[in-house]
């Protein structure tokens, strides 16, 4: 027996590190996003909004590959999972990409109105959700279930820190209403948090079905 | 859904070779089965074990049990029965140097059909579920060997249907046509399914996927794995099955 398809495993090797390239640009995204939110920083703001073309674009790549490599590779098994789950993948990035850039939009506002406006929950949301990005897309390189369980299980301390934040948005909304445009916006921004922790825990469900065939304990085929 | 075929601890010698080594698989009836693997394998062998073809190999001897409905075809079966009721298409066309008509009419002519009106109807049967009818209704008195390779394979298809069998073997039948007669036979083969049990032998395995139930990966005389062809196509168990469909191997 000797080795084949060298070609279309190089192929394989090239669109994971498309892949790695699309997360790392979902991190920045995410770390510009938090940094101009914390600081207060228009200009860091209106960067990470320009910043999703490149998410876009790096999306549009990936997309492109894998239905080449679907088309002229005919793949089955180990191969067949890889690609569709990349396909499914990138879609949950992109839309993780749109959330920082609606954060980033969100913060422009902020700035513009008060630029001392403080809420404690964007940083402590803002920590869980960037872990669960990574570890997600470090889950998906490595073929690590564990560690998809772990961003899945993650999932609830965003949701608690969400319903949390929504309490503590209403209190205040009742004792400042002076402010409630700006807890309006913090509202949006937490949603916009707990909505990244979801789109993670569908990498992570992804992630599972390469490895294992089955996604959300469904055989799929 | 019954086991037409039950195939117990079964062994095969070719003289002091054994081609295929303790094959157990059930083989469910009006199901689509595919033998798949790399050459020399043993899934043609096992194939041509289903009617017995290894029969008249110099030299082949079988142990285990073949049971084809409950029976033992290699214990005092009637060869000439299983031969009629086990039909066999391979992977080259090989229609009788003789007209379309002649060719369908031969197997039920050679069981004893004489009337003319009875062999009309089953050539006309024949060719219908064969999906030729259309094409060659208008020169039956035609040589078969006059038509295209697609066309002289369905005739062939046609030929094994004519004497009523209840399974179809059927070696690579795609393996020698375009891309638009194996479209053809394909869709043929998922239709006669409701009809016979079907078992495949091929080396195209996207074809496997597009038409089986079942596909049984052979590697040296032995069965691997044997599963849904789903299953078997997106989870197999065994790494060299993995290896084998993904083309990592060969």
């Amino acid at each position: 027996m000797t080795r084949t398809r060298t070609h279309f495993d190089n192929e394989l090797n090239q669109l994971n590190i498309e892949l790695i390239d699309m997360g790392t640009l979902v991190e920045i995204a995410i770390d510009k996003a938090i940094h101009a939110l914390n600081e207060k920083d228009v200009e860091l703001a209106q960067e990470a909004i320009e910043f999703d073309d490149k998410i876009d674009r790096q999306e549009r790549k990936i997309e492109q590959h894998c239905i080449k490599l679907l088309m002229n590779q005919q793949p089955v098994a180990r191969d067949l999972r890889m690609i569709s789950c990349i396909l499914k993948i990138i879609t949950d990035l992109e839309r993780i990409g749109d959330h920082a850039s609606d954060i980033s939009e969100l913060t422009k506002r902020i700035a513009k109105e008060d630029s001392n406006f403080e809420f404690p929950y964007f940083e402590r949301m803002a920590k869980i959700c960037v872990k669960m990005v990574t570890d997600a897309v470090d889950a998906f390189v490595t073929s690590n279930l564990e560690l998809c369980q772990s961003v899945i299980a993650m999932d609830d301390q965003v949701d608690a820190l969400f319903n949390e934040a929504k309490e503590s948005i209403i209190n205040s909304l009742q004792g400042k209403s002076n402010q409630s445009d700006l807890y309006v916006d913090a509202l949006m921004i937490v949603k916009y948090f707990e909505r990244i922790g979801d789109h993670a825990v569908n990498i992570a469900e992804w992630v599972i079905f390469s490895i294992t065939g089955t996604h959300k304990d469904i055989r799929i085929v | 859904m019954n086991d037409k075929y039950q195939i117990t601890d079964l062994n095969l010698f070719y003289g002091d070779f054994q081609a295929l080594t303790d094959v157990n698989m059930n083989i469910k009836e009006n199901q689509i089965t595919a033998f798949i693997g790399p050459s020399g394998c043993g899934k043609s062998t096992l194939l041509k074990t289903l009617n017995r073809m290894n029969d008249l190999i110099d030299g082949c001897h079988i142990t285990g049990k073949v049971l084809l409905d409950g029976v033992d075809i290699y214990d005092n079966y009637d060869v000439n029965l299983l031969r009629k009721n086990v039909g066999m298409v391979f992977q080259k066309p090989n229609p009788f140097p003789m007209s379309i008509y002649d060719n369908i009419a031969y197997g039920p002519r050679t069981h004893g059909i004489r009337k003319k009106a009875l062999l009309d109807d089953i050539v006309e049967e024949s060719l219908h579920k064969a999906a030729i009818w259309d094409e060659v209704k208008d020169r039956l008195k035609r040589n078969a060997l006059s038509v295209s390779g697609g066309q002289q394979q369905r005739i062939c298809i046609a030929r094994a249907l004519a004497v009523g069998p209840e399974v179809l073997l059927m070696d690579e039948p795609t393996s020698a046509l375009d891309p638009i007669s194996t479209n053809k036979i394909e869709d043929l083969i998922l239709d006669l399914k409701k009809y016979y049990t079907i078992v495949i032998v091929t080396h195209n395995m996207q074809q496997a996927t597009r038409i089986s139930d079942a596909t049984a990966f052979f590697l040296l005389g032995e069965i691997i794995e044997f599963d849904s062809t789903s299953s078997l196509f997106s989870m197999p168990k065994d790494k060299r099955t993995e290896d084998y469909i993904t083309g990592r191997f060969g």
